[in-house]
């Protein structure tokens, strides 16, 4: 396949902790506007396959090949990556709690990051509206004001992923966005994500199937740190070694 | 221009009336209600306050515990005091050759002011780090450029390494260790532990009394402090002061949003050394002496339970600690406080100021985490219930008030 159709390129990828192999040799791809939903049981390796495309976990062996310029992802610091344009959301909430709402959203809004270009930063009208906006999308509009400790923990979740908007990374990496949500929530959850993917590579980590059988999209199943099933949700779900480790659970 | 809180029209409104209160009260131009030797620990302490500013951006904001920061502030001293000995010297000096027949050479003049200064040391030749000491504007450059750059290399290396929490800590102590340790050496050129010393006497303004000259220094000093809490205020409000917090209360969280934590880190250590080395610049012409000692660890140990009683990640807090524990501990050490005689021990406070301190320290740590700025709270809440509180209903208006209020 060319390069151009491909935004994340991971191929041959192993991660050992003290002898424990958490991924092995996986290999994952992922296009410019594609959704994927990653499930697969609890230690399957989910997270730590985040960690790794997101700098924060180095692996022992393969490759990491990010856009259009074939960018090897390896070795680069957490930052350098984020600015390169992915954008991660934690399976625990990690929103800067003793901030308000508009500061926390104002902090991940796409803007030059160096300390300089920091400090003298102020926000255009455009700026100020599109925190508004996003407050808008992710039902904090009125709460912009608020301490984000304050919120409830749908809630900061939703933070979380007005954060990833304002960021507007290429690829998201959204892990667990439905816990602790109503049924309401996550339906509201699934939509955003849906019209993200529009123009976004978006991999979603989940474990509630009907959420994933919602978001109607191409499914990876990670088992013991590789790929065990890769297909439409009702391949994988029909597939008896997935339906034996995950589903039949 | 955006909007600065609302502690900053409150702090300069204070300050001022200080200011006129102290100058309505001295020697030089007031009543001489206060004494000129007060009115240096006055001017003094606001100097340690300035210090206390620049520990609070560092360590209350940005979370970066530096058990260094009063080493900057002495090299701020050095770089000032080392001008002022040198041109007061060659005043002298001068006045000495010029009886002469022949008029002394650009040499001669150089030894004896050599012989002059070093001469406690048995030495009489300019070491490197003088090189600077005969201009005025760079040794001021000095002020700046020592401590930036030295806390710029050291952050460097620490930050980048990824050396955070107690261990950066750790090693801040033992920069400022090696720092004192460097001064105190006779070869290193700086007069080992003499120090340098004379320091109040301002060349240009010899014959003006020192009066004057105090006056002079407290209301640079005051204006210093008045220009750096409007400084950091600006810096800690802003994206600049969102990120820093950011920093403070999860790093890794901050770099995935892209941001460079290590730069961050290191701007705002080199910015608080630079403003550290200034208001040091401004204390040492008002003690009048500096020596190595005035850089030991302990020194920045002092700065940081200031903070902390002040109540930390509040300007105003960094303050009100570095003021109120710094004149008290003059009021205890310089005999102010009555000795307590228990019959069989004798409470001598020179000794015991220490204990007091360390004990207040540790209570307030536990007890009162927000410091003595937390006071202030109690005073904000109040007037915000005065303001709102007919407006919400009887049981339903705590609440509100409390969500009004955060
Ligand atoms: N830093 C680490 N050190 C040691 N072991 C780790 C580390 N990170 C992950 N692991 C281990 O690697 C395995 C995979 O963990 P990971 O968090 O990626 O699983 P997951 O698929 O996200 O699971 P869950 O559904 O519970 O979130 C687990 O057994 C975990 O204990
Ligand atoms: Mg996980």
């Amino acid at each position: 396949m060319s390069g151009s159709t491909r935004l994340l390129e991971v191929s041959g990828v192993s991660v050992t902790f003290d002898g424990f192999r958490a991924i092995n040799n996986l290999s994952f791809a992922i296009g410019p506007a594609e959704m994927r939903a990653v499930i697969g049981p609890n230690g399957a390796g989910k997270t730590t396959f985040m960690d790794i495309v997101t700098g924060k976990t180095r692996p022992d062996t393969g490759r990491v090949i990010w856009g259009d310029e074939n960018i090897s992802l390896i070795g680069m610091s957490e930052a350098r990556i984020a600015r390169a344009g992915i954008g991660r959301k934690f399976q625990r909430p990690t929103v800067f709690e003793e901030q308000s709402v508009r500061d926390n959203l104002t902090m991940a809004l796409k803007a030059d990051r160096g300390p300089f270009k920091v400090l003298f930063w102020k926000p255009s009208a455009e700026e100020r509206a599109k925190v508004e906006d996003i407050a808008d999308t992710i039902g904090l509009a009125g709460q912009l004001d608020r301490t984000s400790g304050e919120l409830s923990h749908g809630q900061k979740q939703w933070l979380e992923i007005g954060m990833l908007l304002a960021q507007d990374p290429q690829l998201l990496l959204v892990d667990e966005p439905a816990a602790g949500m109503t049924p309401a929530e996550r339906e509201h959850t699934t939509d955003l994500l849906k019209s993200l993917a529009k123009h976004h590579a978006v991999v979603v980590v989940e474990h509630d199937m009907e959420f994933v059988r919602r978001l109607d999209c191409k499914v990876t199943v990670l088992h013991e740190g590789s790929v065990l099933a890769e297909g439409s949700i009702d391949h994988v779900t029909k597939n008896q070694e997935v339906i034996d480790v995950y589903l039949g659970r | 221009m955006r909007a600065l809180p609302s502690s900053v029209p409150w702090f300069l409104g204070i300050l001022g009336l200080v200011v006129l209160a102290v100058t309505v009260m001295s020697e030089a131009v007031g009543t001489g209600l206060i004494s000129t030797s007060f009115l240096k620990v006055l001017g003094m302490t606001l100097c340690f306050c300035l210090a206390a500013l620049a520990m609070d951006v560092v360590w209350g904001y940005c979370g970066i515990l530096s058990l260094g920061h009063m080493a900057f502030f002495g090299l701020g001293g050095y770089a000032i005091g080392m001008w002022l000995m040198y041109a007061r010297t060659e005043i002298i000096v001068a006045a000495n050759l010029a009886g002469r027949a022949i008029p002394p050479t650009e040499a001669e003049l150089r030894d004896a002011i050599g012989s002059q200064i070093f001469g406690v040391v048995g030495a009489s030749d300019f070491p490197w780090v003088w090189g600077f000491a005969h201009s005025l504007p760079l040794q001021l450059a000095m002020v700046v450029v020592v401590p930036g750059l030295i806390a710029l290399v050291f952050g460097w290396l620490a930050f980048r390494s990824r050396v955070t929490g107690v261990y950066l800590s750790i090693l801040t102590q033992a920069m400022t260790l090696a720092l004192s340790l460097w001064f105190f050496q006779n070869d290193s050129g700086l007069r080992g532990n003499n120090g340098l010393s004379g320091l109040q006497n301002i060349p240009g303004f010899l014959d003006a009394p020192q009066a004057a000259v105090a006056l002079a220094f407290f209301l640079a000093s005051a204006l210093a402090l008045a220009l750096g809490y409007v400084f950091f205020a600006w810096v800690v409000s802003g994206k600049m002061g969102s990120v820093i917090r950011a920093i403070r209360d999860d790093e890794a969280r901050v770099r995935f949003l892209g941001y460079p934590v290590e730069g961050f880190k290191l701007f705002v250590f080199t910015l608080t050394a630079i403003v550290a080395g200034i208001a040091g610049a401004l204390y040492y012409p008002q003690a009048g002496i500096i020596n190595p000692g005035e850089m030991a660890p302990i020194a920045s140990i002092y700065l940081a339970v200031w903070v902390a009683i002040g109540g930390r990640g509040r300007l105003y807090g960094a303050v009100i600690g570095a003021a109120f524990v710094s004149l008290v501990s003059t009021w205890f050490t310089g005999g102010g406080a009555p000795d307590i005689d228990l019959g069989f021990y004798r409470v001598d406070w020179v000794d015991w100021w220490l204990v007091l301190l360390g004990v207040s320290f540790v209570l307030v740590t536990i007890f009162a985490p927000k410091g003595l700025g937390g006071l202030v709270d109690l005073w904000t809440e109040r007037r915000g219930r005065d303001r709102h509180g007919a407006d919400l209903g009887p049981d339903q208006g705590a609440l509100r008030e409390r969500e009004a209020g955060e």
